[in-house]
């Protein structure tokens, strides 16, 4: 075969790879949405959810998931920043940068079952939370921490150097730098790295079941950190794997819809137009 | 006169301890690694007080019941998954990456980066879902067997889901290669695919390894995805076919019958530690793979 045929066939089979790639993701998001969206209604997305007779609904899980997000965002969010500042900004090349490194890309590759153990030693056990909302939400932090870290110390980085000189040159301290330039100018960054990982702890599962548990409060809206939490995810697959409900699989084509339409909102909502202004910002050059 | 103004020194305060904060939350992310090593692992190690290491590592009789604690099924199961979804999903996501970065036009290659991005926004518990209603109806009628549930089932699972892995640091990887050496490689008369697979691989393959080594991590540790397909009985596996389980998803099975500090349980730990110890080993080559890549 000669090398210019060779060179069409390999062609047309990259083609074919980019089609099956894309074609595979369509395809399970038309699924999951064909399949769950008639399940979606104002009852079922609202309702109170049923251990035994069918008809039950996700109203607390819903609530549940958003508010364990919110928490672990609020105790992630700060310490990434912080973390994400000093390896961009501070950190000289030595043996203890290296090792916040190696531990930052170690903990972003523990598998999130691992955690999910970690968190009930730590939070359920020994600190005696029990499974509750809090546990779920600390432990979620420990997903949610490296990805943040490199995701802002990208988005510092990114931040010109010659804004920091001038800042600096007007007679700022380091910490004035930071905080009134260097962060105001990486925050597209920062904020598109919080949307993907708010993304991937909404539909987290291993690290809640034994840290928030399987069961939900009796009210639907129900701030109380110490109570059980069950989310929208863990419910998918307590429903499937031990649910007891005769309409599991309803419930579970149901709350997968929603699981991805969520997500795709909030994908939309945040990270696609920011990847598109910051394409534009990168072409505009400097 | 004072030269620095009070005002300016309670800055240069707040300037100094500010870094402190920033050492501070930065140190955190070694203490928690640590933490983790120290807690999983010490609870995972009381095991053998129990049990010997030989058992546990090479028996495959799991029966926390009649107090036998062999894991070997598990381990085997989770070391076959993890090969076969890379054999099932590397090939795929590397041509994807070659297409991305060199062959796919311009606006087809902007629809594909936002769509890698989905695939890991779409949560394990939905893929997992899908696979126990597509996937395994799909293998027990065209292979012909009786359940589904088992190895290849959760390893066509798992090879989707490693896809944006690959994909996304493979064709990192490959758009870094200096664009003189492909333009020398065809000027020299070679054919687009000879400049890809003579030229651009080899350059991009410490990138690539990176790539699949961090898909095989993500791939022993998935939990809930393989859970659901995997059929989840501990024996070791000796068909593609035959319902079986792996470290992670035995782990989520039993963890909450088990009481805290038993054997069982300990057994259950002392797998996650296997688990994690696996992770830990594949971030130390992946760390070697980027220091070569220097030289």
């Amino acid at each position: 075969m000669s090398a210019k045929v060779f060179d069409k066939l390999a062609t047309l089979l990259m083609w074919l790879a980019g089609i099956v790639i894309l074609g595979i993701l369509a395809a399970f998001l038309l699924f999951i949405l064909y399949k769950g969206v008639p399940v979606l209604s104002w009852d079922f997305i609202f309702g109170k959810s049923s251990d035994i007779q069918a008809g039950g609904g996700v109203g607390a899980q819903l609530f549940n998931s958003f508010y364990i997000l919110l928490l672990s965002l609020l105790v992630s969010i700060p310490l990434a920043i912080g973390a994400g500042v000093y390896l961009a900004e501070y950190a000289s090349d030595n043996k203890l940068t290296d090792l916040i490194r190696l531990s930052t890309e170690s903990l972003a590759t523990v598998p999130s079952i691992v955690l999910g153990l970690f968190g009930m030693i730590i939070f359920v056990n020994a600190l005696g939370m029990g499974f509750s909302i809090i546990g779920g939400a600390l432990t979620l932090t420990l997903l949610n921490l490296p990805v943040l870290v490199r995701v802002t110390e990208e988005a510092v980085r990114n931040v010109p150097v010659h804004y920091r000189e001038a800042s600096l040159a007007l007679g700022a301290t380091k910490w004035q730098t930071i905080w009134r330039v260097v962060l105001p100018n990486s925050l597209p960054g920062i904020i598109t790295g919080i949307t993907l990982t708010a993304g991937r702890a909404l539909g987290e599962t291993a690290i809640l079941i034994f840290t928030a548990g399987t069961t939900v409060g009796r009210q639907i809206v129900n701030f109380d950190v110490t109570s059980a939490g069950e989310t929208l995810a863990v419910h998918l697959w307590y429903v499937m794997a031990v649910g007891l409900v005769p309409d599991r699989v309803e419930i579970a084509n149901g709350s997968g819809a929603l699981l991805v339409i969520t997500i795709l909102i909030l994908n939309l909502l945040f990270t696609i137009p920011s990847r598109i202004l910051q394409r534009k910002l990168g072409a505009g050059g400097h | 006169m004072q030269l620095v103004s009070k005002e300016h020194k309670t800055k240069l305060l707040y300037d100094h301890y500010m870094r402190y904060l920033f050492i501070a939350s930065a140190s955190l992310m070694t203490i928690i690694i640590v933490t983790i090593i120290v807690f999983v692992g010490g609870q995972g190690l009381l095991t053998f007080k129990e049990v010997s290491p030989f058992d546990f590592f090479f028996s495959a009789k799991w029966d926390p019941m009649g107090l036998e604690y062999g894991a070997l099924s598990f381990i085997v199961g989770s070391l076959a998954v993890t090969v076969l979804s890379i054999l099932l999903g590397a090939p795929l996501g590397l041509a994807g990456a070659i297409f991305m970065a060199k062959i796919a036009p311009a606006w087809l290659s902007k629809i594909m980066r936002p769509a890698t991005d989905l695939y890991v926004a779409i949560p394990s518990v939905v893929y997992g879902f899908v696979g126990l209603t597509i996937i395994v109806p799909f293998i027990r009628t065209y292979f012909n067997v009786n359940i589904g549930f088992g190895l290849l089932a959760a390893s066509i699972i798992l090879a989707i889901m490693i896809l944006p892995t690959i994909v996304s640091i493979s064709e990192d990887a490959l758009r870094a290669v200096p664009k003189s050496l492909e333009e020398a490689s065809l000027a020299l008369g070679a054919t687009r695919w000879q400049t890809i697979w003579h030229v651009l691989l080899p350059s991009a393959l410490p990138g690539i390894l990176t790539s699949i080594i961090l898909a095989m991590a993500r791939a022993v540790g998935e939990t809930m995805a393989v859970q659901m397909v995997i059929g989840n009985t501990p024996q070791l596996a000796t068909s593609l076919f035959m319902p079986t389980s792996t470290l992670p998803s035995e782990i989520v099975v039993e963890m909450g019958n088990t009481p805290f500090g038993s054997a069982w349980g300990n057994a259950l730990f002392l797998m996650a530690f296997v688990l994690l110890v696996l992770s830990l080993l594949m971030i130390l080559i992946i760390r070697r793979i980027a220091r070569k890549k220097v030289i």
